[in-house]
């Protein structure tokens, strides 16, 4: 499909390129959400080929990044229980805890497996009837409907050993934490086109009116972000701050009712803590009480442990948008995607780990 | 982790609940979750994040957006008044 292959291509980039450049006069801050876009500017060096004057922070957009260590330390907790099978999306299992991570678990004897898809967790549990199977259910709001569909076809499969350890956070509410904070730098959004897909982008308009912020449903190929980026400076300098759609070929205004309603009826929202960003209100999802015989934490009453944090991370910094992962200290050193300190240099989509992998700057204190 | 791919729909399963049907994504099949958009034929384009359509590729959109950057290359394109982008806007 030739509009598939034109995402991808470079001729329209170098047309965008020239026109953000005629349009910008100022220096403008625009922050992509999230992680897979931050993955595609830092693997492009889109940052190196606009004007100066456009500076790209990255947001806290991955939900590997953001799960809290007390999650991570529950997931081990109840991988390591007896009997156990513990199903995860492959980007979880390198994230450290306060001490470990869940591939060291599984080092150490625990069933640890990697699914591709939140049906696959159900097969498994209903390939293993004499063990009990859970799957740690991450994500944002693209995700978290597949992974309500795992609990309601659990439920209509009549399954009693399937269970799920939610983290689920939401865009929307951390996007006006970061636009309400005092020390709030950025102008312009790109709003993770996968996201809308599934929520549309009606919840956005107030909050670009009332911050005044330009907001842009933007898709994940680099000539996708290069339009969005366009769009945003095309308001900035005009004055304007709505809503549009770059991301037309997926996303509805509406999003997708369907995966909404299986979201609704399986998930409610609740305050949740993310990684490196504390409490935010109103910003996760967590099983009704409906459906509370799925959920892990009410099966498995695991004790709450210490948490223990790298002093070294600066993630929060980074998660913000405060600081380039090349500020870091730990940066390239004490901190490589081999033995991560901190989420960020773990999963591709984290911003330590695309500075790392793309960006081959040298780090402070090497030689 | 929320990487989606757009692949094309070769087979729909009539009748399975969940609805599911098979994708390929340049010569790899998978077995892909319809039920979100149950109206989709074979040989549409569809977007799927862990084994999930979440949305089909609308043509006419994307066909638009190429048109743009058509028009924005040969300089037919006047900076700031786009109709193609102007029209989506809310
Ligand atoms: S480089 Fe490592 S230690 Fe520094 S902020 Fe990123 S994840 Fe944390």
């Amino acid at each position: 499909m030739k509009h598939v292959d034109v995402y991808r291509s470079e001729a329209p980039a170098w047309t965008l390129l020239r026109e953000i450049k005629s349009l910008t006069t100022r220096p403008w801050t625009i922050m992509e959400i999230c992680g897979g876009q931050t993955h595609a500017i830092v693997k492009s060096g889109l940052e190196d080929l606009l004007p100066k004057s456009i500076s790209l922070v990255h947001g806290p957009g991955c939900p590997v990044c953001v799960t809290p260590v007390e999650t991570l330390d529950k997931a081990m907790a109840i991988a390591a229980l007896p009997g156990i099978i513990f199903t995860s999306f492959g980007d979880m299992l390198r994230v450290p805890g306060s001490s470990l991570d869940l591939l060291t678990v599984k080092s150490r004897g625990a069933d640890v497996r990697f699914v591709y898809s939140p049906l696959d967790a159900v097969h498994v549990a209903q390939a293993n009837p004499d063990r009990e199977v859970v799957f740690f259910g991450v994500g944002f709001e693209t995700t978290a409907p597949a992974n309500a569909m795992a609990v309601v076809e659990a439920r209509r499969l009549n399954l009693h050993n399937f269970s799920m350890l939610s983290s689920h956070v939401l865009v929307l509410p951390a996007i006006e934490a970061i636009l309400g904070s005092p020390d709030n730098r950025v102008q312009g959004f790109l709003a993770a086109g996968h996201v809308c897909t599934i929520m549309g982008y009606e919840a956005y308009e107030p909050l670009a009116h009332k911050y005044r912020v330009p907001m842009i449903v933007t898709g994940f190929e680099p000539v996708d972000i290069l339009q969005g980026i366009m769009m945003a400076v095309r308001q900035l300098e005009t004055g304007r701050s709505d809503v549009e759609n770059q991301y037309a070929r997926a996303v509805r205004r509406e999003g997708n009712r369907r995966a909404q309603k299986v979201m609704n009826d399986v998930f409610e929202v609740c305050d949740k803590a993310w990684r490196g960003l504390g409490m935010i209100p109103k910003s996760g999802l967590r099983l009704r009480h409906e459906v509370r015989s799925f959920d892990a934490e009410y099966r498995f009453g695991v004790e709450r442990t210490e948490v223990r944090e790298s002093p070294l991370c600066f993630a929060g910094d980074v998660l913000r948008g405060m600081k380039k992962p090349t500020e870091c200290p730990s940066f390239g050193g004490e901190c490589i995607p081999e033995h991560p300190l901190g989420a960020p240099m773990v999963s591709s989509e984290g911003s330590c780990a695309a500075y790392f992998r793309y960006r081959r700057i040298v780090p402070r204190g090497a030689a | 982790m929320c990487l989606a791919v757009p692949g094309k729909l070769v087979r729909r399963e009539d009748g399975s609940d969940p609805l599911m049907g098979t994708v390929n994504f340049g010569g790899i099949l998978k077995n892909v979750c319809l039920d979100w958009i149950p109206d989709v034929r074979v040989g549409e384009y569809v977007i799927v994040h862990v084994g999930f359509a979440i949305s089909k590729v609308n043509e006419s959109e994307a066909l638009q957006t190429l048109q743009l950057f058509k028009d924005m290359q040969s300089g037919s394109h006047v900076s700031g008044k786009s109709e193609a982008v102007q029209r989506k806007t809310t």
